[in-house]
């Protein structure tokens, strides 16, 4: 494998008492698309600053390409930043603010023209260049804000939240452009989100951080479908979780107990997960009404307490006899279906154990 | 713990900078402090200590015109200061909720007053008043009227800048709940809009307060040749060589402003009293 | 807002006051000074008011000029000296702890409202013959002189001390009027500090840009309007000022305020005066129409 193209190495940021970012270590590979995903106060956005230059390191190394970037100022490193209120200079046109950062490396004349048309082309703002930033939209705004970023050509790009300030609509059309630059461009790209389905469509690998920590790294499909914490599965789309009572580990398997499920054996997402909760997406669990089990499927008898209808999918809320409440959801594939149980009726919701997995609660 | 470094934008770890500060303070601060500390000082002549003493501060208060002039200069404080409330009050409610002809005329020219040289003003209002035949002779208080209305013409433009600073961040919508909940239009206004406006009026009037008890060249244009007030009685005292009676009667208009100041400031604080 | 036709009462009540007392204590006056800048002295007490534009004529006057061109001098140099002294203080405390700011700001806003007269009367004790300054040098001489007995060079710093003339000049003045109005110009530059978007500067460096290029080409063009807020509060009262120049200056240190004082107290040629009073007005509104393009053209960018 080559090399990483970003070394974080055992970084620690305090902020007086409080570790914003704790002992994080990540290594991000040429050409990836990295988000760093978790809620607000979780550190991803120092991470972040510290990458750009904007925030020292109390402990640990940045590597940059081989080279150690933790003392280098910002204007100073090959890395360059889309921020989230873009940060575009007010006072100067879009082509000047393009143009800025290559001017200050000295390039003029014929080049710097060539490089700005170059840029500009590329978000589709060859059109814009002599207007003033408080004559674009914010996805024009955001525009300029990358292109004078990519115009520097730099080894890493670093997004901070870049879609947060966009509407639903312009963000999604956004999402796709760019996955659409990053593939044109080649650089790796470094996104902050808070956004979990943002990330996940847009990464090719994610780093979930919570109070200072990276909880896990792996691909989208890994996060969600194997989660080693509880708060990833729980922070990663929607999840039933159960306290369960772990009898014993073997390997990749734990054999557990729930008043519900009985002892049943289940995947362990890690090996170092002893105790914990088991948790089931709501979308792997069936709400059955009559045919018989599949192949190994567990079935509860349950209430159906309530529908949450959202066109494309609904969501069941039950409630099993001992008070256990878990949500399944369903595609409503087919328009002339008679719509969701009411609520009120009882129900059968058929939980298969592969579906299960034993996740830690640290 | 270990500091960190400083990153790029903490301008104020860098060490010219808080020199810089720390240089311009003492600039702005060693003159008044050296006054005030002088005023204690058991000496006439001598910059140097020689102990401490309250002497020149009795020995003001026995000054029987420096005392009439303060008198004076407070009396003039207190009037201008409740005049200056109402108008530059009602001013700015009046400018904060209605559009009428002329509006943008009436915001202009209100604001004049603050940024028109002081001496244009003074000389305007000695001549204005020696024009329309004002007499000096008259009975106190009346014979500070003249004084009392510059102080006002100068000072409730900067009241209604605080109350309508005060005023940009109310909600209306909370004058529309009032009138929701039943409430009129004057019960609204007594209930809802001046409890709002309540800590811009109150800084408001402290700062005309300050203002008036700062002001010498409106005073000095506008004072008749027998109305002594604080300001001109000092500038007298002063033009005749400083003396620590100056100091120790400076040292306590110094001591009001910094109370009212402070007062003002806290009271100025967005974060205080907003529902 | 509501149009004033929904409620005229209401209208009249609220502004009529601060209108009427605007029109009769600050705008009449002027206008009478402003009439009398046309008018001629006749006889001790009265004055004639022949339209004529011989006050203006003599104010500017090469007896005058050189005092218009004096005062302009000084309120610019000392104007100049009070940016350059603000402008690390503003962005010193725009980037100070939310802890500090209130106490800096407060520092700043003390001065502002501490009596002018006393302040400056505070600066006549610092820089007098016998004042603080030369006090200190006079303590700094003795211990040089005494640091040098040994080697036999005790006379190179002279005989003995001689203090320094620092006040009754053109210097003294410069000094009195950046001491009193140096707050005037840190609060606009602060205020338009604070509104800027600290990611502006991030970005700045970010593409490379060094921390002098990004203070010239990033934070200053956009403190612009407070820059230019801070030269109109500084320059238009220096301009005016004559308490400042009456106590600190010399006889050759007259500004056109002492010379308006002068006119309308002691020498009573009101029509000269008055028509000075309009040459600062006229200057004043000049400043305030330039500052207004500013904001205009600043608020054009949002």
């Amino acid at each position: 494998m080559r090399p990483p193209i970003v070394s974080i190495d055992g970084v620690t940021k305090r902020f007086g008492e409080t570790a914003a970012v704790d002992q994080v270590s990540i290594d991000i590979q040429a050409n990836e698309f990295f988000a760093l995903l978790g809620p607000s106060g979780c550190g991803k956005t120092t991470l972040l600053r510290m990458l750009a230059g904007f925030e020292t390191p109390n402990e640990g190394r940045i590597l940059i390409d081989g080279d150690d970037m933790t003392r280098v100022p910002p204007n100073r490193r090959p890395v360059n930043m889309v921020f989230q209120s873009y940060a575009v200079f007010p006072h100067m046109t879009v082509e000047a603010n393009v143009a800025y950062g290559l001017k200050v490396e000295g390039i003029g004349g014929a080049e710097l023209r060539r490089r700005v048309d170059e840029a500009l082309a590329m978000v589709r703002l060859e059109n814009f260049r002599a207007r003033k930033p408080d004559q674009l939209s914010g996805g024009q705004r955001q525009r300029v804000a990358l292109a004078r970023a990519l115009i520097k050509r730099p080894k890493v790009l670093l997004l901070d939240e870049p879609l947060s300030a966009l509407d639903k609509k312009l963000r999604e059309q956004m999402q796709l452009e760019l996955v659409r630059l990053q593939h044109e461009v080649g650089i790796t790209f470094v996104m902050v989100t808070h956004d979990q389905e943002e990330a996940l469509s847009m990464a090719n690998r994610i780093a979930v951080m919570d109070h200072g920590r990276v909880l896990q790294i792996a691909d989208p499909r890994t996060l969600y479908e194997h989660p080693t914490h509880r708060f990833v599965a729980e922070f990663i789309g929607t999840v039933n979780s159960l306290d369960v009572e772990v009898r014993s580990v073997d390997g990749p398997h734990a054999r557990i107990r729930h008043p519900l499920l009985g002892e049943i054996t289940v995947e362990r997402a890690a090996p170092d997960v002893e105790r914990g909760v088991v948790v089931a997406r709501p979308e792997k669990l069936r709400l059955d009404f009559s045919a018989p089990p599949v192949d190994g499927e567990i079935l509860l008898d349950a209430v159906v307490e309530q529908i949450a209808y959202y066109g494309d999918l609904s969501f069941v809320f039950v409630r099993c006899p001992d008070g256990t409440a878990l949500q399944i959801s369903r595609y409503n594939v087919n328009r002339q279906d008679k719509g969701d149980p009411a609520a009120g009726s009882l129900c059968r919701v058929g939980i298969h154990p592969d579906d299960l997995l034993l996740v830690g609660t640290g | 713990m270990a500091r960190s470094r400083p990153g790029p934008l903490d301008y104020t770890r860098r060490w010219w900078l808080r020199f810089w500060l720390l240089a311009t303070f003492v600039f702005l601060y060693a003159p008044i402090v050296i006054l005030v500390v002088f005023s204690f000082n058991d000496s006439r002549r001598n910059i140097v200590w020689q102990g401490f003493t309250t002497d020149y501060y009795v020995r003001a208060l026995n000054n029987l015109s420096l005392l009439e002039a303060f008198g004076n200069s407070l009396t003039i404080a207190l009037l201008s200061t409740v005049i200056s409330t109402v108008l530059g009050g009602l001013l700015a409610l009046g400018l904060y909720r209605f559009r009428f002809p002329g509006r943008s005329s009436v915001e202009a020219a209100s604001a004049l007053p603050i940024v028109v040289p002081e001496i244009c003003m003074g000389v305007a209002l000695l001549v204005f008043f020696a024009e329309i035949g004002w007499r000096p002779g008259l009975p106190w208080p009346l014979s500070l009227a003249n004084i009392v209305a510059g102080h006002v013409a100068f000072s409730f433009p900067f009241v209604a800048v605080v109350v309508r600073a005060r005023l940009a961040g109310f909600d209306r919508a909370q004058e529309e709940a009032s009138k929701d909940l039943g409430a009129s239009e004057w019960q609204t206004f007594r209930y809802v809009t001046l409890p709002f406006m309540k800590p811009g009026l109150i800084a408001g009037a402290l700062l005309a307060m300050t203002l008036s008890l700062d002001d010498f060249v409106i005073t000095f244009f506008t004072s008749g040749p027998d109305t002594l007030t604080f300001p001109v009685k000092v500038y007298s005292m002063v033009r005749f060589g400083a003396t620590p009676e100056v100091n120790a009667a400076s040292t306590v208009l110094i001591a009001v402003t910094v109370l009212l100041t402070i007062l003002a400031v806290r009271l100025q604080r967005p974060d205080k009293g907003v529902a | 807002m509501q149009s004033w036709r929904e409620s005229p009462g209401v209208v009249v009540v609220l502004l009529a006051p601060a209108v009427l007392w605007l029109l009769l204590f600050f705008l009449i006056p002027l206008g009478f000074i402003w009439v009398i800048s046309f008018g001629e002295r006749a006889g001790p007490v009265a004055i004639d008011i022949t339209w004529t534009l011989a006050n203006y004529r003599d104010a500017i006057d090469p007896l005058y000029l050189g005092l218009f061109t004096r005062s302009l001098r000084i309120a610019a140099i000392s104007t100049v000296i009070a940016l350059v002294i603000a402008f690390p203080v503003a962005f010193a405390i725009t980037f100070a702890s939310p802890r500090l700011k209130p106490i800096l700001l407060l520092l700043v806003i003390l001065p502002f409202f501490t009596n002018m007269l006393i302040r400056t009367y505070a600066m006549i004790a610092v820089l007098r013959r016998n004042g603080y300054v030369n006090f200190s040098l006079e303590q700094l001489w003795e211990a040089g002189a005494f640091a040098l007995q040994p080697f036999g060079l005790a006379g190179m710093l002279g005989e003995r001390f001689v203090p320094l003339d620092l006040l009754y000049n053109n210097t003294a003045v410069v000094f009195g009027i950046v001491y009193v109005y140096l707050p005037f110009m840190v609060l606009p530059l602060y205020a338009s500090l604070e509104r800027l978007d600290r990611s502006l500067l991030e970005a700045s460096l970010d593409l490379g840009a060094s921390q002098f290029r990004t203070f010239f080409f990033v934070t200053v063009p956009l403190a612009v309007p407070g820059i230019v807020s801070g030269i109109m509060l500084v320059f238009i009262p220096a301009m005016g000022t004559f308490l400042i120049s009456d106590l600190l200056g010399g006889p050759s240190s007259q500004l056109i305020g002492n010379v308006i004082e002068r006119q309308f107290k002691a020498a009573n040629n009101w029509p000269l005066g008055a028509a000075m009073s309009f040459l600062l007005l006229y200057l004043t509104f000049v400043l305030l129409v330039l500052r207004a393009w500013f904001e205009k053209r600043d608020r054009g960018r949002g």
